[in-house]
């Protein structure tokens, strides 16, 4: 990460998140993620040596729940929510399929 | 010039849990769309998500069930994409840490047995329904979070026979577990492949093509053999392979080019902050292990060992769990177990193929079965009365009943057949001097006189007891 993010990436970040920028907004973006990328840069520093990573902030392992089904019975408010629908269904902008069905 | 092909499969099977891999909604089809989902499967902001035991275990299962090495210490990762089948934008998935790793299962082409590898399996969730109409998308939620496992091969496959016993050995395998319906056709199981194709002997592998979700294995046979040629032809007239992902269409049985946008393929996997990390212990594993339904090898092993089936009926009946647990259940009444395999094989495999339906679909029973064969056994019917009472009891109907309401019983009172047989003889003097004279055809024409007077409901076993004896008498 020692080499500056660039406009490029910028740009290309953008995009995988469906975001879509005009050019005032990156001259002002990239020079903040730049430098919040040096936070990286900061951390990458420190000597990490026989460190186990850490997988989670909490000493909790192995949570886990039963396999018990529980109905949220939630439908009609969650559909509510959502910008459009159609017989129960969520409609979207249509989408080209390129992966899975 | 000679080839050498290598093929690798990522299957994803999908788990018949009762809840889902990381929220409590319901698993099971057939519910009204976005029925089956809660605040959790619609990603909104705040909810966190928990982990199912089941998933985990089922996991297990798979791994042992595939000579897996277990991993004790787990994590889960986030792999990130934006698609409206799944509202959270990511995928929690296993990528550093599978649940179980260098696994095999073995295989046979052409008489020869070959161990293909398993190189890693994770436990992970599926996404939602898409369905597209011209200007609009419907997403139905139902199957995000459904749990699936994945499961990658080595790159062991050498040609696209082997691919599809790998996947039989596999899906055969996975449903002897419990653990998934493992169906092609309904989605529980679906395949992705990626073939190569390089000079024989050469060190290094070709490039390679993808194709996904590809629905049956005819199909995964077809698109992999044209992808091998169609790799060879191109080596051959000295072009390059391009990486690609490809689809089959089978109207052409062909492959077609499916573009791909450019670094699109970018998931920034990281480590998932929601779950805390998964540790599994040596007594669970064991404890799992102990309770593992026994795979289709065992169960072969104890039909032709203890039972006395040849080596194809154990083959024939452990084709699905269902078949070898119907067989087991009807010999467990004390039936003929080659009997039963004979009815199993023939009368209901048939019935199964014309009607095109699965075992469990129909209403015969283990017991009306057994009921039917210890029926032919004690002589209350014949085996050709049997073919009548079957077709009652795929209905439902339970045997004993049937075959009597039906007038379907043998006469097996030698009291009540003696009067019938001397009648017989007394009207065919002429067969009597035959068999005396040594004409042992004369036998086979009385026995059918006999029939014909009982319309076909003699104990053809006790009629030639009785005749014999009067026959000797005379």
């Amino acid at each position: 990460m020692a080499e500056k993010l660039g406009r490029k990436a910028a740009e290309h970040v953008a995009e995988l998140a469906k975001l879509s920028f005009t050019d005032a907004e990156l001259d002002q973006f990239v020079p903040q993620l730049e430098a919040t990328m040096h936070l990286f840069d900061d951390l990458q520093q420190m000597d990490t040596t026989g460190v186990t990573p850490m997988y989670s902030p909490t000493q909790e392992v192995s949570v886990m729940r039963e396999d018990v089904a529980v109905a949220s019975n939630q439908r009609d408010a969650l559909l509510a929510n959502a910008p459009e629908t159609e017989q129960g269904l969520i409609k979207v902008p249509a989408i080209i399929d390129e992966s899975e069905d | 010039m000679n080839f050498e092909t290598t093929i690798g499969l990522e299957v994803h099977v999908e788990l018949k849990t009762n809840s889902k891999i990381y929220s409590p909604s319901p698993v099971n089809f057939g519910a009204a769309p976005n029925e089956n989902t809660n605040v959790i499967d619609w990603g909104y902001p705040g909810v966190l998500p928990s982990l199912n035991k089941g998933v985990v275990k089922a996991g297990i299962m798979a791994g042992l069930a595939l000579h897996a090495e277990i991993t004790k210490q787990m994590h889960f990762d986030r792999k990130n994409y934006f698609y409206p089948d799944n509202p959270k934008a990511y995928q929690i998935t296993q990528s550093e840490t599978p649940i179980a790793h260098d696994g095999w299962v073995e295989i046979e082409v052409n008489g020869k047995k070959k161990k293909i590898g398993i190189a890693e399996m994770h436990i992970e969730e599926d996404a939602g329904k898409n369905t597209h109409t011209g200007q609009y998308s419907y997403v139905d939620l139902n199957r995000q979070g459904t749990p699936l496992i994945e499961i990658v091969s080595k790159p062991d496959i050498a040609s696209p026979e082997e691919a599809v016993a790998y996947l039989e050995a596999l899906r055969q395998r996975i449903q002897f577990t419990g653990i998934s319906d493992v169906k092609m056709e309904e989605g529980s199981m679906r395949v992705d492949t990626n073939i190569s194709v390089r000079p024989f002997g050469s060190d290094k592998f070709g490039t390679k093509t993808e194709m996904k979700n590809i629905n049956s294995f005819n199909y995964v046979r077809n698109a992999l053999e044209f992808e091998e040629k169609r790799h060879q032809a191109v080596i051959l007239s000295g072009g390059t392979i391009v990486q690609e992902t490809r689809r089959y269409d089978e109207a052409t049985k062909g492959t077609i080019s499916m573009r791909s946008k450019e670094g699109s393929d970018d998931y920034r996997y990281f480590p998932e902050p929601d779950l805390p990390p998964l540790e599994v212990s040596d007594e669970w594993i064991d404890e799992i292990r102990q309770a593992m339904p026994q795979m289709p090898g065992e169960r072969r092993e104890h039909y032709v060992n203890d039972l006395g089936l040849t080596d194809y009926d154990a083959m024939v009946l452990t084709q699905t769990k269902e078949m070898a647990d119907f067989f087991e259940a009807a010999v467990a009444t004390g039936a003929d177990a080659k009997r039963i395999a004979n009815y199993l094989m023939n009368d209901v495999n048939s019935y199964l193929n014309d009607e095109h339906v699965d075992l469990q679909d129909t209403k015969l029973t283990p017991d009306h079965l057994a009921g039917m064969v210890k029926l032919i056994d004690n002589g209350t019917i014949s085996s050709k009365m049997a073919k009548k009472v079957f077709a009652g009891i795929i209905d439902g109907e339970e045997p004993a009943a049937f075959a009597k309401a039906h007038g379907l019983v043998q006469m097996s009172d030698p009291a009540e057949l003696k009067p019938i047989i001397d009648g017989v003889l007394d009207n065919n003097e002429q067969s009597i001097i035959d068999f005396k004279n040594g004409k042992d055809r004369a036998i086979g024409f009385l026995v059918g006189q006999i029939m014909k007077q009982t319309r076909g409901k003699a104990n053809p076993k006790v009629v030639n007891q009785i005749l014999m004896q009067a026959l000797n008498e005379r």
